[in-house]
């Protein structure tokens, strides 16, 4: 089990009719592992992340999350395989408090059903006082204890950020998905979500995908970073030995003109 | 006084069933955004199926009702299932026609099935016209079990709201609905569960609608209607709202019949048009109505 990757892409591509947003992609990630995946604008980084979320079907290639084909499954069924994540735009109840915000998450762990938990309030009551406790302690892994009771649209976008993360960790994931968490924040809100997401990995073991444009955070945080350009991966290595990869650079900087040739 | 306490008394039975009805379109409304106009038709095929099954077949009474319920459940989810879902991610414009549809789809199935004469037993007449004399005040039975029924019902759903896991996806679905699957909830059975419950809640509004005065005819659908100023008052996305709303109707109509004697300017009827004047001058303070919340805008 240990050495089983909790993802696997095995060559995935993805096509909108006659384009392609990326093709042949081969990646795994281990158990407890942080990966970053960046590249370039259009480099196909944020449908690569839809596909290994279930928002769109792969044209060819497979899943496997734990060793499990994620084929057929759907974007519910995912929290109960152990995923979570952030969505670049947040993926938020407004009306909804803090602490209810995060407790949506915890439905999958829930057992009282529409009938039991109709029936008999005893159950549900209880175990709601459960979940209300995990909700509480993910909240407090943020430092947003505070706001619980605060109805969510009222808060500014760095907090609200942390409690899109606080409700990821309520839903107990074995892997987390994070779709640009840092674009659009000032540089304070940057470092804070920053040494959030790391803590999130180092204390709570948990895998990560990070989806980042932001090179400064990717290089903080990620072990291992994969480099996509023009929908192929070009680069899959130490965030040290990425930055100094000659392909990688030509991405990034474009290519010098050859004069004269 | 007397007439001042038959009055709060019937005005508080009749807000109950409002109620009733008011709550159903809110179960659906604040699930998937949709007015359901079909939810007429829904009290008005409930109350049938309740009628024809106690007092053509012969069923007791309170099988009759559980086999209302239980069908209407049914009937609820198996629309929801076969027909919303396929329009999931339409405007809501298109499923708010598609309502509008079944409304008049249902009212003519249930003429063409049971005739679209008036059925003078009802629901069979359990409570009879009788009740209890409180000092110049008659207590119907069947009033004051609509009282007790409404009252046990609206604990329940409060209940099921704050304690069961899909009291919380409920209102989160209602908000965001790709957010909520993201967070791993199961959208369409929120939905399906909504539906369910606003036929139950239908058809419990039905039968006490038809046991007084004890007739049921296919016009019973319309009651609905009166409903709607109680939704609108309450604040559609609101089960409290929908119970003040329904009172609010209930007592401003019984009073106004009751006393146009002493306002003889106002005319015969006004009791028919007042609770559209209180809920136009309920939005005029408050646009959202009286439990809506403002969608609030960060600027």
């Amino acid at each position: 089990m240990t050495d089983q990757p909790i993802l696997e892409a095995i060559d995935l591509t993805l096509c909108f009719g006659a384009v392609t947003a990326f093709e042949n992609i081969t990646l795994s990630v281990g158990e407890g592992e942080f990966v970053a995946v960046i590249g370039p604008n259009g480099a196909g980084k944020t449908s690569l992340f839809n596909v290994l979320s279930c928002i769109y079907r792969p044209t060819r290639g497979r899943i496997m999350l734990a060793g499990r084909d994620l084929e057929g499954m759907q974007v519910k069924d995912l929290a109960g395989a152990g995923v979570a994540r952030t969505l670049q735009n947040l993926g938020l109840f407004r009306n909804l408090s803090v602490l209810d915000n995060v407790l949506v998450g915890r439905h999958h762990l829930m057992r009282s059903g529409s009938l039991r938990g109709g029936v008999w309030f005893g159950f549900a009551r209880a175990e709601e006082r459960t979940h209300r406790l995990a909700a509480m302690e993910a909240l407090a892994f943020c430092g947003i204890e505070g706001f619980a009771a605060a109805p969510v649209a009222t808060l500014p976008y760095g907090i609200q950020k942390k409690v899109e993360l606080a409700r990821a960790l309520a839903m107990e994931p074995s892997l987390l998905l994070l779709d640009e968490p840092v674009a659009g924040m000032s540089v304070s809100e940057r470092s804070e979500i920053t040494a959030l997401v790391r803590r999130l990995h180092r204390e709570r073991r948990m895998a990560i995908v990070l989806v980042e444009h932001d090179m400064g955070m990717v290089m903080q945080v990620a072990e291992r970073v994969v480099v996509l350009d023009f929908g192929r991966l070009i680069a899959d290595g130490t965030p040290a030995a990425v930055q100094r990869d000659e392909r990688v650079i030509r991405a990034y900087l474009g290519e010098p003109l050859e004069v004269g040739g | 006084m007397t007439t001042f306490l038959q009055l709060l008394f019937n005005g508080i039975a009749l807000g109950c069933v409002y109620a009733l009805i008011a709550l159903g379109f809110t179960a659906i409304h604040r699930a998937t955004n949709v007015i359901n106009f079909a939810q007429g038709a829904f009290l008005l095929l409930g109350s049938y199926l309740v009628s024809t099954a106690t007092v053509d077949r012969g069923l007791p009474f309170a099988v009759a009702v559980l086999f209302g319920l239980v069908a209407m459940v049914v009937i609820g989810i198996v629309f929801q299932v076969l027909v919303l879902r396929r329009v999931q991610g339409q405007p809501v414009f298109t499923v708010v026609m598609i309502t509008i549809g079944l409304n008049i789809i249902l009212v003519a199935v249930v003429s063409a099935l049971f005739g679209s004469n008036e059925r003078g037993n009802g629901v069979g007449d359990p409570w009879g016209n009788t009740g209890v004399h409180v000092g110049g005040v008659v207590l119907l039975w069947v009033k004051t079990w609509t009282i007790v029924a409404t009252a046990a019902i609206l604990a329940g759903f409060f209940a099921f709201d704050r304690f069961s896991r899909y009291g919380l996806a409920t209102r989160a679905t209602a908000i965001d609905e790709e957010a909520a699957l993201a967070a791993g909830i199961p959208v369409r059975r929120v939905n399906a569960i909504a539906w369910g419950l606003a036929g139950a809640l239908a058809t419990v509004a039905g039968i006490f609608l038809s046991g007084a005065p004890n007739v049921l005819d296919p016009s019973i659908g319309d009651i609905a209607l009166l409903a709607f100023p109680a939704v609108i008052i309450g604040g559609l996305d609101s089960p409290i709202g929908a119970v003040a709303g329904g009172l609010v109707i209930g007592l401003v109509y019984e009073f106004f019949d009751g006393y146009s004697g002493s306002l003889p300017w106002l005319g015969h009827n006004f009791y028919s048009i007042a609770p559209y004047v209180v809920m136009i001058m309920v939005l005029l303070v408050k646009p959202y109505g009286l439990f809506g919340r403002r969608p609030v805008e960060r600027v």
